[in-house]
């Protein structure tokens, strides 16, 4: 145990040794199935989400919005709001542009309007900010604001949006003649074109991942609280990247980085739609600015999805070339992505289409290239959210569609197509044919898997007797997917110019009790006890003596927090550094304590705890509690050696982990009808070393949830006006626990070779795999009826509309 | 307007004016500073709101508060008694049924519910029972073993002859563990 490097790996390969065939019994690190810390607080009601924070002199904020998809403002007449009794003030696009705080920018490099000053540009829009004694009167006050709208035409559908003569969106943009935002490309395409000349068998398939939203149950809101006195501004706001956001403010608002702390208290669920900044907070902030009181704004449910972060709506074109006996040569794909009015997408500077480049899945292909072009409608910011990974949702569910869209044509069986198809583990570290550097998996045992678990071939001849005798149909879905999350390496990834490292620090106490501070925030993922368990591994502590501390920018270190998956590749690895640097600076101190050298200690970690001992003679050792003591004592330390056991790291991960899994749905479809019934969901998932298996079991039961509400139920459509047609939970249906089966959960452990605790992120791997697992399932029990392929969501209408012969398009509700 | 009420909330009466359209998840939180029941929709399906209301759940989101005058409410902050945790909230924790903890309250309140009705509930009576109630984190299969960890742990400890629940299972109105509160 010499120097970091050699320390990183040895530890590595000892998590190898957990590896096991079934998972059931693998051993985690240190603390493995330990109960969530979170949970005495919440289970008693004694959380602190934004909500429920109150200031003195608290005022509150509400937004009024546009009813129009696209208009011109003729006039805001804010008299009447003004003069209602408990409102404070009225701010409109007019007061903002005067502080010149009307736009903002946006994640992807873009401008976003705050409050609307010249037209509107999707509905909902935010328009103008009432700030009032109490929410009610607040909301009062919105009916009291005259707009004088002139309705402008809408482009709604993307398909329409780079026609000639298509009304133009952003006529704020110097010289803008078009919706036209980005074209970006990945891959060879003279390599791929060249295969698909040649190819036994190629196929093609167009299909929509239609628009979606995150809706986390707590919606988003803000409590700004700015003193005059000393000039610091701070903001409670549910926010997944608290040290970007005061960054952005210090940009936006002009405050100094200093005098700005962001606290993300409690998070009630984010889902990636709690990453960016919305017009609602910088509201708050300059309401408290304006009236010298903390303002807190939440927006209501409506508000949330009609405004804030959508997901997905890519339109793709997908192609395979392949051997007329399944072998997979190439593939090539078109997207055309609907980023909305403003381009607010959230993403690594350098990925204007996220890592949707990971669109060869797990299989070993000669070559692959694709176009993506984004183009502007009328219709709220978003993109990156819902657990996507930056686009690998809509990533894996194009390659595993198209599997299935190849095994359709070749009459193959989708199982033995993928397993022919699939990357060796000999073959990693793999680089794939769009240059994404694989850094561990063995695919064919998790297939093999999971297979075994659902008894396939038994469901296969069940399936083969129903369509003999008729009845309800049964379809049997599988998704393989390989995801790659832990952005990233700083490099190559940045969000406007923030590299994507990520910090801890851990100070031990003189008694032995340790505080971390990570730049990551949990929404839910529990990171207060996994992160403790790895520091506990690490120091041969109790977990319950290490406290956890995220969300305050004032206390925490840089980094640019929790999404894609990233807490567990990134902060988990600092702390995994930050934890063996004060062992490191322990053994130093018990060197001392034992008049040895350092090099002639070694440490243990058993029952009693982790300890620094003398090389073959055990009994002469300290335990990390004493030399905790010792450090902060009158003990004489050799030059150099400062008196204390506290650590700072900041983490650049030298590349992305890439946890991957099988998925096979089956679900039960009634032809007279359409509904479809999940009657079993089994998932293996190999996230390489599982720090706590109960709760990455959760993560997963959460992802799959996500899979049925996706497949099956979840839609944001528009009319030709551009109205939102799934702007509440009357219309914008998720699962409940009656649509959800009971999960079966199956686990393999190939540990990532790069991270120092072999650990992968998870999180997002069931929302990114398995929506794709229901489709197929659908489809599968379909084919009978040849159907090739419909799209999301698969509702009774469409399904049975698919039985007809005629699957509907579901992103508009008129064509 | 206003108009003066009493409400009884986790044993404690309260009296005081409120406005006739304040709803009763606002006059919980933003009233009494009862902050764990939680609003998560404007449509009354998400059940994040949920409360009992005289025994019975109720979304608060879709009660006014002057509606509750004179009757008793229940909130998860009156769930554990006398220091000890209801065996719905160490079932949740026990369980890992519950992640973010916003749906939780209501989740909890609706299944302590089911148990002083049904105390031996199957996972199909479980999972109808909190169907009008979403949860975004757990996929519902925890939330479902939590349940019947503290079916299966209150049938241990009545067995055991210690703190049998008044009410368990008669099924008639009102025969909740409000009765034997303090």
């Amino acid at each position: 145990m010499t120097a970091e490097t050699t320390d990183t790996t040895a530890n590595a390969t000892d998590t190898t040794a957990t590896d096991t065939e079934t998972g059931a019994t693998a051993t985690p690190m240190g603390f493995g199935r330990m109960h969530r810390k979170e949970d005495a607080r919440f289970i008693r009601g004694r959380g602190n989400y934004v909500d429920d924070v109150r200031l003195p002199g608290m005022l509150h904020g509400a937004i009024l919005r546009s009813p129009h998809a696209h208009a011109r403002i003729l006039s805001v007449d804010a008299s009447a709001a003004e003069a209602h009794p408990g409102v404070k003030a009225v701010i409109t696009g007019e007061t903002l542009a005067g502080m010149d705080l009307a736009w903002m920018p946006t994640l992807s490099g873009d401008v976003q309007a705050v409050l609307a000053t010249d037209k509107v540009r999707f509905q909902g829009q935010e328009v103008a900010f009432v700030v009032a004694e109490d929410p009610y009167t607040a909301r009062d006050a919105l009916e009291l604001i005259e707009v004088d709208y002139e309705p402008l035409e809408p482009v709604i559908d993307a398909r329409r949006a780079l026609d000639e003569g298509a009304p133009v969106i952003r006529d704020d943009v110097e010289g803008r003649t078009g919706n036209h935002i980005f074209d970006w490309e990945a891959g060879d395409r003279e390599q791929t074109d060249a295969i698909f000349e040649r190819a036994e068998v190629t196929v093609a398939q167009d299909m929509l991942y239609p628009r979606v939203h995150p809706a986390p149950l707590e919606t988003c809101g803000a409590v700004a609280d700015f003193d005059r006195v000393t000039g610091k501004l701070t903001v409670w706001c549910p926010t997944q990247a608290p040290h970007a956001h005061r960054t952005l403010y210090a940009l936006v608002a002009g405050l100094p980085e200093h005098k700005i702390r962001v606290i993300s208290p409690d998070v009630g669920g984010g889902f990636g739609g709690k990453v960016g900044i919305y017009p609602g907070y910088v509201c708050a902030i300059v309401g408290s600015i304006a009236t010298g009181r903390p303002v807190k704004w939440m927006e209501d449910r409506s508000e949330n999805l009609m405004s804030t972060a959508f997901a997905r709506d890519y339109h793709m074109r997908g192609e395979i070339a392949a051997t007329r006996d399944g072998k997979v040569l190439a593939i090539r794909v078109k997207v055309l992505a609907d980023h909305g009015a403003f381009n607010g997408t959230a993403q690594p500077t350098k990925f204007p289409a996220g890592f949707f480049g990971v669109f060869t899945g797990s299989y070993d292909i000669r070559a692959a290239h694709c176009e993506v072009t984004g183009v502007h409608t009328n219709k709220a910011p978003g993109g990156v959210a819902y657990a996507c990974s930056f686009r690998i949702t809509e990533a894996v569910y194009l390659v595993e569609r198209m599997m299935d869209v190849l095994a359709c044509e070749l009459d193959a069986d989708p199982a033995e197509l993928r397993m022919k198809n699939l990357i060796r583990p000999e073959r990693f570290p793999y680089t794939s044919p769009t240059g994404w550097e694989y850094d561990s998996g063995d695919y064919p045992r998790a297939l093999r898997l999971a297979l075994d678990m659902v008894e396939y071939d038994k469901l296969r001849a069940e399936q083969a007797e129903r369509r003999r005798d008729g009845g309800p149909l049964l379809g049997i879905g599988i998704s393989f997917f390989t995801e790659a999350v832990g952005a990233g390496p700083r490099k190559h990834m940045d969000i406007l110019g923030l590299g994507m490292a990520d910090g801890a620090e851990l100070r031990v106490h003189p008694t032995g009790k340790a505080v971390l501070r990570v730049s990551c925030q949990s929404q839910g993922q529990g990171h207060e006890t996994t992160f403790a368990q790895i520091v506990a591994a690490e120091l041969g502590v109790s977990p319950d003596d290490v406290e956890v501390v995220h969300g305050d920018t004032d206390q925490t270190p840089f980094g640019l927090g929790t999404y894609g998956s990233r807490s567990t590749p990134v902060s988990g690895a600092a702390t995994a550094i930050v934890a063996r640097k004060v062992r490191e600076r322990a053994r130093l101190v018990a060197a001392a304590m034992l008049e040895a050298s350092p090099d002639d200690l070694e440490w243990s970690v058993s029952e009693a705890g982790g300890r620094w001992s003398v090389q073959g003679s055990a009994e002469h050792g300290r335990t990390i509690q004493e030399i905790a003591m010792a450090a902060h004592s009158n003990l004489e330390l050799p030059e150099g050696v400062e008196g204390h056991l506290d650590a700072v790291t900041v983490y650049n991960p030298p590349n992305l982990t890439y946890p991957f899994g099988a998925y096979v749905c089956v679900v039960d479809v009634d032809p007279g009808t359409g509904q479809v019934k999940v009657r079993r969901f089994v998932a293996v998932d190999d996230c390489g070393v599982r720090i706590n298996p109960m709760i990455v079991e959760g993560q997963i039961h959460g992802g799959l949830a996500d899979g049925i509400g996706m497949a099956l139920m979840q839609l944001m459509a528009f009319d030709e006006d551009g109205n939102h047609l799934g702007a509440s939970f009357m219309d914008y249906l998720l699962p409940t626990s009656m649509e959800c089966p009971s999960w079966e959960l199956g686990e393999t452990v190939t540990p990532s070779p790069h991270h120092p605790v072999g650990a992968k992120g998870v999180g997002e791997s069931a929302t990114v795999g398995s929506p794709a697992a229901v489709v197929n399932a659908v489809l599968d029990a379909l084919r009978p009826y040849g159907v090739r392929h419909a799209d999301m969501p698969l509702t009774p209408a469409n399904v049975w509309s698919a039985l007809q012969g005629t699957p509907i398009r579901t992103d508009l509700a008129v064509t | 307007m206003t108009v003066q009420i009493t409400v009884t909330v986790n044993g404690q009466p309260y009296t005081g004016d409120v406005e006739p359209r304040l709803l009763l998840v606002h006059f919980l939180r933003d009233g009494l500073g009862l902050t764990g029941t939680h609003w998560g929709c404007d449509t009354s399906n998400c059940g994040a709101c949920v409360v009992h209301v005289d025994g019975t759940p109720v979304k608060s989101c879709t009660a006014l508060a002057v509606m509750c005058d004179g009757h008793e409410v229940t909130t998860v902050e009156g769930l554990e008694r006398d220091g000890d945790l209801d065996a719905v909230q160490k079932g949740f924790a026990e369980c890992h049924g519950l992640q973010c903890g916003f749906c939780t309250p209501g989740m909890m309140l609706t299944a302590r519910w089911l148990l002083d009705r049904d105390p031996d509930p199957d996972e199909a009576r479980i999972r109808e029972a909190v169907s009008g109630q979403l949860c975004r984190c757990t996929g519902y299969e925890n939330i479902v073993r939590a349940v019947r960890w503290a079916a299966r742990h209150e049938a241990a400890r009545a067995g055991a002859g210690t703190e049998a629940r008044a009410g368990t299972g008669d099924g008639a109105a009102g025969g909740t563990r409000e009765g034997t509160g303090p």
